[in-house]
């Protein structure tokens, strides 16, 4: 008798599970609608997925009425984005768990009423927060003229790490996209901060 | 005349098709580059201007014809303008023609980077579709 009715009792509950996980899917369908969310991911970013993404949102942007440039704008805004992270995960770490925490990021590209907007969220080391911080708010104090001569600057004078990257992504960011670049980090534990940052592009 | 191959790439979704046309002194980039690491990408390339620069061609013409580049490959595009810098001094008459699209501002600015940090004649072209 308990055994069935345990049986039967799991039954409905996992019956309850499916449907609440069946519904859970129209929502989240209903709230990348609403917000008009063109794009979502969150997991490793590696290579392949880049080629992938960038793939997708091309076709996804075609069919767009935006003008071509600002398609464009949003998509060399991505690559730049995208790439950030992906070098981002090279960086080393100690432990397995930490080493795919540090590998996983979050995007996401928004079509908002009158603007784009890509966002972007990735674990970061603690000890690199007070330089990437820095480095933003220099980007964030300069207007368009003044971002243009420290982006030549920086290409004039920088040299290519072996990982490729030469130290301009984030002027770049900042000088495609014409607004400032809002970004937070937050607290994650004594190892970790969570990066988010929010790139408009009108 | 030059003991050396051209290139000819055929171009990618993340990578422009290359020209390097050591006869006729024409080089040609097109498409767009933005591979992760373009060091590994424009490493030969620049290696061939090394080459083609010891026994250069009397006019050397680059037609720079990007959609957009990353900024991986921004650096490394100056690399390469920096050995056509050298070739332009050497005797061989060095012209970039730097291709943009219609309203195409940040291509147009780009080129305007380069200019700046470059001493090389550059040819501003606007076109409808590169």
């Amino acid at each position: 008798m308990t055994i069935a009715y345990l049986s039967e009792y799991s039954k409905f509950v996992r019956a309850e599970k499916h449907i609440m996980s069946l519904r859970r899917i129209y929502s989240l369908y209903q709230t990348m609608e609403q917000e008009k969310i063109i794009l979502s991911f969150s997991g490793v970013v590696t290579s392949d997925f880049l080629t992938a993404v960038l793939d997708i949102m091309e076709t996804k942007m075609n069919h767009l009425e935006e003008s071509p440039k600002t398609k464009k704008k949003v998509f060399n805004v991505l690559v730049e984005c995208l790439q950030n992270l992906y070098h981002h995960i090279d960086d080393g770490c100690d432990t397995n768990k930490e080493l795919r925490r540090s590998k996983s990021a979050l995007v996401m590209v928004v079509r908002e009423k009158d603007n784009f907007l890509i966002q972007t969220g990735n674990y970061i080391d603690k000890k690199s927060v007070a330089d990437l911080d820095a480095r933003l708010k220099k980007i964030n104090s300069l207007d368009k003229e003044h971002l243009r001569d420290y982006y030549r600057e920086i290409l004039g004078t920088g040299s290519v790490s072996e990982k490729g990257t030469a130290g301009l992504g984030m002027i770049d960011i900042a000088r495609k996209s014409g607004n400032k670049l809002e970004y937070e980090f937050l607290d994650i534990d004594e190892n970790f901060s969570f990066f988010s940052l929010n790139v408009k592009i009108d | 005349m030059m003991n050396m191959e051209n290139i000819l790439r055929e171009g990618s979704a993340k990578t422009p098709a290359v020209i390097f046309d050591c006869a006729s002194g024409k080089l040609e980039l097109r498409g767009r580059s933005i591979p992760e690491n373009s060091v590994e990408f424009y490493k030969p390339l620049n290696d061939w201007i090394d080459t083609y620069g010891a026994n250069p061609c009397n006019e050397t013409i680059v037609d720079i014809k990007l959609e957009y580049f990353n900024t991986s490959s921004s650096k490394c595009i100056l690399d390469l303008f920096k050995k056509l810098e050298q070739i332009n001094k050497q005797g061989s008459q060095v012209r970039v023609n730097w291709y943009f699209e219609q309203d195409d501002e940040d291509m147009e600015e780009a080129g305007e980077d380069y200019q700046a940090i470059i001493k090389l004649p550059f040819n501003m072209i606007e076109v409808e579709e590169i």
